[in-house]
């Protein structure tokens, strides 16, 4: 018998291998291993719909959980891969050891903590990430209560909104000279800003912060390095995400900044690909890694069809949303390295897009409550044809046509 | 509940039993429906859910709205007029018996 493809992660990537597995009629069996127990749901209303109460847990699932079976699926959940060996074609758990045929890390990333030195682990304190977090933190968010979020990433301002919406007192912290500093220009910067002080949050930038404070046990506030404290009764931490890639690197697969890949999400070893959050690929000449849905589910998606014989490379258009309140934030393309922004007034007041430029180069479009410009600006970017900043910037400029002409 | 029926290119047919409440992008990945993959969760991001809406039907489904009328511009195969985006069919009664064609990329 054929030794099966497994899969060690079960989020997003991991789904979108399976389903396009199945859809392409494969016949490798597959075993999918989890660590969570739960099979792959979405992780991006964690922060959102579900944090608010919204959405029902069985609407996460990406698939529903009898689906994995009904497939001829094999899963593992609740179970913790200790190792690869990459010589023998095998993964070891506590209790076993499994030969693969082919094996796809999914593994993720994970949020980064402050130093328990500071007050990291401190009851009170919570990271962001996974569905068990949210129901730690659900039952906290409870009206009138004081909430200190650090970190002005999208993590920290989508949980902003949830809160305010549910009425706590917010107070957010961004060590950077302004909230969404390393994945956004100025201007989208300032609308958030906006749009968070407009609903009561306390956003203080270049604020930064010495230790957590203490009291009964428990976190009680926060030090800034001026010297003033806030009172808390519970704190978020969201300062971004690492890549899960210890068991990559422990197997001796190549690593930087996450788990190596070519264009076809393959390791350094033939036998193992990486999709998502774990995993790091060439863009543009640089090495790069992204944390969302888009990535996670086109290079599973990609895997599936590279094992089934296709000639297909990993050249997707990145895509992002973030949802705040009533504001939908829609994002195309990358903007690393631009050196110039324009800005689209929307046909709201409350909507306008910002459009990010490497010299001549469209690399981006922030879009705020203006899915005309998420949308045409994708095609426009995908197409390449990279219209003039200022003809974009024209609120009379037919966005439409211009993508046509793309 | 609502008895739905997605008919695909080459002529095969998906017939199930829909929960109210449930959108149809849901129902579609639920059934290994093929092309509907429904990216983004059905926060009209992506346009992966693309149908189009048996004729006789089109009216009950309800209006597209602004956000929707725009995604179905970057749909894979190209919109018609009774196109939709299946996360925004909302499953109930009214629904009973509806048919959705799914488009075929080339």
């Amino acid at each position: 018998m054929t030794d099966p493809i497994i899969v060690i992660g079960a989020g997003q990537a991991a789904a979108s291998f399976i389903s396009r597995h199945v859809a392409l009629g494969r016949q490798t069996p597959v075993l999918l291993i989890g660590d969570e127990p739960l099979p792959p749901y979405q992780r991006p209303p964690l922060s959102k719909k579900y944090l608010l109460g919204e959405l029902a847990r069985e609407r996460l699932f990406i698939r529903p959980q009898q689906w994995y079976a009904d497939q001829g699926i094999s899963t593992t959940f609740n179970t913790i891969v200790e190792s690869i060996n990459p010589q023998n074609k095998t993964i070891s758990s506590k209790d076993e050891t499994i030969a693969y045929s082919k094996l796809i890390l999914c593994t993720g990333s994970r949020a980064r903590e402050l130093p328990e030195a500071i007050g990291g682990k401190l009851p009170g304190v919570f990271t962001l990430r996974n569905m068990a977090d949210i129901d730690q933190i659900a039952p906290e968010f409870q009206a009138g209560r004081k909430l200190l979020i650090i970190g002005g990433g999208y993590i920290g301002l989508e949980a902003a909104a949830v809160a305010r919406l549910l009425d706590l007192e917010v107070v957010l912290l961004e060590m950077a000279d302004r909230i969404l500093q390393r994945v956004a220009a100025e201007q989208t910067s300032d609308y958030f800003r906006k749009l968070h002080q407009d609903k009561g949050v306390d956003l203080r930038e270049s604020a930064r912060m010495t230790r957590l404070l203490e009291g009964d046990g428990r976190v009680c506030g926060v030090e800034l390095e001026d010297g003033e404290t806030i009172d808390a009764d519970l704190v978020l931490v969201g300062i971004g995400g690492s890549a899960n890639s210890e068991l990559a690197e422990a197997a001796g697969l190549e690593c930087d900044n996450g788990i190596a890949v070519s264009d076809t999400c393959q390791t350094s070893d033939a036998n193992i690909y990486a999709a998502g959050d774990c995993c790091s690929f060439i863009r543009d000449d640089e090495r790069i890694r992204l944390e969302s849905v888009q990535n996670a589910s086109d290079q599973g998606d990609l895997i599936a069809r590279v094992l089934a014989g296709e000639d297909v490379q990993y050249n997707a258009l990145p895509w992002f949303w973030s949802d705040q309140y009533g504001c939908k934030l829609q994002i195309a393309g990358l903007n690393r390295g631009f050196n110039k922004t324009v800005v689209r007034p929307g046909a709201n007041e409350d909507s306008q897009s910002i459009w990010y430029y490497r010299d001549d180069q469209l690399l981006a479009v922030d879009a705020m409550n203006d899915p005309k410009a998420y949308a045409f600006g994708r095609k426009i970017i995908d197409g390449g044809s990279n219209p003039a900043a200022e003809l974009v910037a024209d609120p009379a400029t037919d966005l439409k046509e211009l993508a046509k002409n793309s | 509940m609502a008895n739905i029926t997605w008919k695909t290119a080459d002529g095969n047919e998906i017939t199930v039993d829909v929960k109210d409440g449930l959108n149809l992008m849901e129902a579609a990945t639920a059934n290994n429906v093929p092309h509907i993959e429904g990216e983004c969760g059905g926060c009209l991001s992506c346009a992966t859910c693309h149908v189009f809406v048996d004729d006789a039907w089109l009216a009950k489904t309800g209006e597209v709205d602004d956000i929707e009328d725009t995604m179905l511009e970057m749909t894979d195969v190209e919109r018609e007029t009774n196109s939709r985006l299946s996360c925004q069919i909302i499953a109930s009664a009214e629904l009973d018996g509806l048919i959705l064609h799914v488009p075929e990329p080339e």
